[in-house]
């Protein structure tokens, strides 16, 4: 039952984390894209078509990393190149994702998915207690874990992240240095549309192998929300993920067992405790100060 | 005789209808320290942008060690040698100083950098420690992050941009002696700045540029400062006088406390101060000491927690907001010109209403209407009085120069007649014929009876306008003490604070006191008669 429970709250909790790492990502590059929401759904839809048509749930994973870079690169050419104004583009993003995956989804409503499998690790899943919870699941769990620690250590161990937090930090400045602050934020928006979509992806192929119209529910919000609650840390994310996924799955227990509140207040309760936890961990001021990308959401615009 | 380490031929670059530099022609040999002056807008910066490669000329060549060379981004510029000190430092404040130092230095692996920034800002006499977070530091050691992270390219080519507008006599005196450090090891600089009597000190040649064109080439030594002066401006600089005053304070301060309102800022701790009709105080002071948070409380931006702090023409008013107390007879001309002086997107009569629309003076109507034909009229009439040079009222803030745009804010608030006025670097950044006019006009304004308080980091300028001059250091006033007993030691002293920020290290080479030997010396003039009370 306990493993049940836990098993079920990490695949909640896994789409989200995926997506909010690549906006961290496209965040700490000083680039607000507000289509998070879209690039999910657009790769949820593209993962499902492609398990139906071909029956291989990793093409299906690796076509709906594709629409997601596809989806942000539209988003990069547009707010980056264009320095159109980051905020309504990337709402224009998510619009236009729901309704292409509406569109696209039209004919494989009620139709049975195409299931990925979970795997299990070699002796470590025999493990008591922690053995099937945390080493017998699906691949893009085990994905999810990995981008935190890769997210982490890119950001703040490598040249290359630190590189990408100057342009987000003070772009005037990097440029001066000489780096290429758009090709960077590109390349970082670029990442944040690849895990949009394989977040996507976990939810047509993972949490609930079907389509539905509007099947990301805001997931992809939640994931923006939560970028910014945990202060742009990979590590901060990842306990805010989870926090979701285990409120989701209370709920829907509580809902079950039913406990004496409006079930419209229980679907809401994962998003309120999500965003008052995180709203206590961002009370440290200098903490949220020190990490937050000093130039989000401007475009950069380099004079000649 | 040796080639040129860098020759120019005949740049010239457009911007609009603006020739920014037109056909500027200059050689710099190794080893030599080469002064770039020039008013605000005479193509210093345009010049140097594209020597670094930051910008590209129109026309005109570029010949480094007799070879022609094409600069065409920062990155060439690095590897040919060249590097550069920013005005306002491209630093990243939420990062430490070795990040920062890494940023710098794409092609020097990281591991070890931390230790051979430590090194060489030993060798040269720049402390600096490489885990600590730019956001904490003074601006000298920001600097000196700047120059050691330009010294780890191992340049050729130094260029300076007004380095030392932001620092105590003593680490200027410590920078000069890097610098001619950098000169004994063959290095060419090229210095910018508007303080003269420096490049006298310094550069043992001049290149003065105006309208974009190189004007004259001389030897700074051999002329005194009034001539550089003159030659920038192309006509004499009117000089500055001051007279004797008279007490009963404008403003007084008494037991000013304020907690720091945001991360990286200065608490105020114990404020005293007196303006006095017809008198200039000064605050001297390194910036990041509570200058900005002193002028927030002054100018009401941020209200006091005792309405008596603050006392305006003898009315407590520390509880009143800025209108307020314009209203009854202050002016305020905070330090950001764009942002907070003026709107840079709106034009000069709508930036002339913004501080005084709340003035029973003939730009507001009733029921909130604005009379622009009024704003216009009030425009122009500081325009005119002070030699803006701008297009006409409907220009907008942010095409003016600096200088300009910082004559337009202070007029705006003069035409006022304020009874007091508190200025914050009113000069930063301003060249020097400016920079004169705006002294005049503030001594003008003193002498016609009015208090006038001036927070500057400019030493040269408070010794000049100011008639007591006290020092904010570590959110803490000095008593103030009559300009003429004070010498730049004894305020640079004050300036370092109580407790150096930094230990000094082996052999700094420096040659004036150092300010690390132990608490300073006391206050130079005799302080009692301050806190006596008027009356």
């Amino acid at each position: 039952m306990i493993e049940a429970i836990l098993i079920s709250v990490i695949i909640a909790a896994t789409p989200i984390l995926i997506a909010a790492l690549g906006e961290v990502v496209a965040e700490r590059s000083g680039v607000l894209n507000l289509g998070v929401e879209g690039m999910m759904i657009v790769g949820a839809v593209t993962a499902f078509a492609t398990a139906q048509i071909t029956g291989s749930p990793y093409l299906a994973i690796l076509t709906a990393a594709l629409a997601g870079v596809a989806m942000a690169g539209l988003f990069a050419i547009l707010a980056i190149w264009l320095a159109t104004n980051q905020v309504a583009t990337g709402l224009a993003l998510t619009l236009f994702g729901l309704g292409v995956a509406s569109l696209a989804g039209e004919s494989f409503v009620g139709r049975p998915g195409v299931k990925l499998g979970d795997i299990a690790v070699p002796y470590l899943s025999d493990l008591p207690y922690v053995g099937t919870v945390l080493f017998a699941q699906s691949p893009l769990f085990y994905l999810s874990i990995a981008l935190t620690v890769g997210v982490t250590v890119f950001l703040f161990r490598t040249r290359a992240g630190l590189r990408l937090r100057s342009v987000g930090d003070q772009p005037v400045a990097a440029h001066a240095l000489g780096l290429k602050v758009n090709r960077i934020r590109t390349l970082a928006v670029l990442f944040g549309g690849l895990c949009a979509g394989i977040a996507g992806a976990q939810l047509t192929l993972v949490y609930t192998p079907q389509w539905i119209d509007g099947l990301s529910a805001g997931r992809g919000w939640i994931a923006l929300a939560l970028v910014v609650f945990a202060s742009w840390r990979p590590t901060r994310v990842l306990a805010g993920a989870y926090l979701f996924g285990a409120v989701t799955i209370a709920q829907f227990h509580a809902q079950a067992f039913g406990v004496d509140i409006p079930s419209q207040f229980l679907s809401a309760l994962p998003y309120l405790a999500t965003i008052l936890v995180l709203v206590i961990f961002a009370s440290n001021r200098r903490f949220t100060m020190v990490n937050t990308p000093a130039a989000l959401g401007r475009p950069f615009v380099p004079d000649r | 005789m040796t080639p040129p380490l860098l020759e120019i031929r005949n740049l010239t670059k457009t911007f609009g209808s603006l020739k920014a530099n037109d056909s500027i022609s200059l050689t710099l040999g190794e080893g030599e320290i080469v002064a770039l002056l020039g008013e605000n807008g005479a193509g210093k910066s345009t010049l140097v942008k594209m020597l670094f490669g930051a910008l590209q000329p129109d026309s005109g060549d570029i010949l480094w060690r007799d070879k022609e060379t094409v600069i065409s981004e920062p990155a060439v510029a690095r590897r040919l040698g060249i590097s550069m000190v920013h005005q306002h430092f491209s630093l990243f404040e939420a990062f430490t100083v070795e990040e920062n130092i890494a940023l710098g230095l794409p092609d020097m692996p990281r591991a070890g950098l931390a230790e051979k920034a430590r090194t060489l800002s030993a060798e040269y006499g720049l402390p600096l420690d490489p885990g600590a977070l730019v956001a904490d530091l003074s601006v000298g050691e920001r600097q000196r992050i700047e120059i050691v992270r330009c010294l780890l390219q191992n340049p050729t080519l130094v260029i300076m941009d007004e380095p030392t507008s932001v620092l105590t006599p003593q680490e200027v005196e410590r920078l000069f002696g890097t610098l001619r450090k950098l000169k004994a090891e063959g290095r060419t600089v090229v210095y910018i700045s508007h303080k003269l009597e420096e490049v006298r000190a310094l550069c043992e040649r001049a290149v003065i540029l105006r309208h974009g064109k190189v004007v004259e080439t001389c030897i700074p030594a051999e002329r005194t400062a009034a001539e550089l002066a003159s030659a920038m401006v192309g006509g004499a600089i009117a000089n500055v006088g001051r007279t004797k005053r008279t007490p009963t304070p404008v403003l007084a301060v008494r037991g000013l406390d304020q907690p720091a309102a945001t991360t990286f800022g200065t608490s105020l701790s114990d404020i005293n101060l007196d303006v006095r009709p017809g008198e200039v105080v000064g605050i001297a002071g390194i910036a990041g000491n509570g200058q900005s948070e002193l002028f927030a409380m002054l100018s009401g931006e941020e209200l006091a927690a005792k309405a008596d702090a603050v006392t305006l023409l003898g009315e407590p008013v520390g509880r009143i907001g800025i209108d307020g107390r314009r209203r009854r007879g202050a002016a305020f001309v905070p330090e950001e010109r764009l942002g907070h002086g003026a709107v840079p997107p709106f034009d000069l009569s709508d930036n002339a209403l913004v501080s005084r629309h709340r003035m029973s003076d003939g730009t507001a109507a009733p029921l909130g209407f604005l009379r622009h034909g009024a704003a216009r009229r009030l425009a122009a009439r500081v325009i005119k009085a002070m030699d803006v040079r701008a297009q006409g009222t409907h220009s907008t803030a942010g095409s003016l120069s600096g200088g300009n745009l910082q004559k337009f804010v202070v007029g705006r608030e003069l035409d006022a007649k304020p009874k007091l006025l508190i200025v914050d670097q009113p000069t930063w950044g301003v060249d020097a014929g400016a920079a004169a006019n705006i002294r005049q006009h503030l001594i003008d304004l003193a002498e016609s009876g009015a208090g006038v308080l001036v927070i500057s980091q400019d030493l040269d300028e408070l010794f000049e306008i100011a008639d007591r001059i006290a020092v904010i250091a570590a959110g803490r006033l000095s008593p103030a003490a009559p300009a003429d007993t004070l010498t730049r030691e004894a305020i640079g002293l004050l300036m370092a604070g109580p407790a150096p920020s930094s230990p000094p290290s082996a052999s700094p080479p420096s040659t004036s006191p150092t300010h690390a030997a132990g608490p300073p010396s006391p206050p130079p003039a005799s302080p009692a008669a301050e806190h006596s009370h008027a009356h």
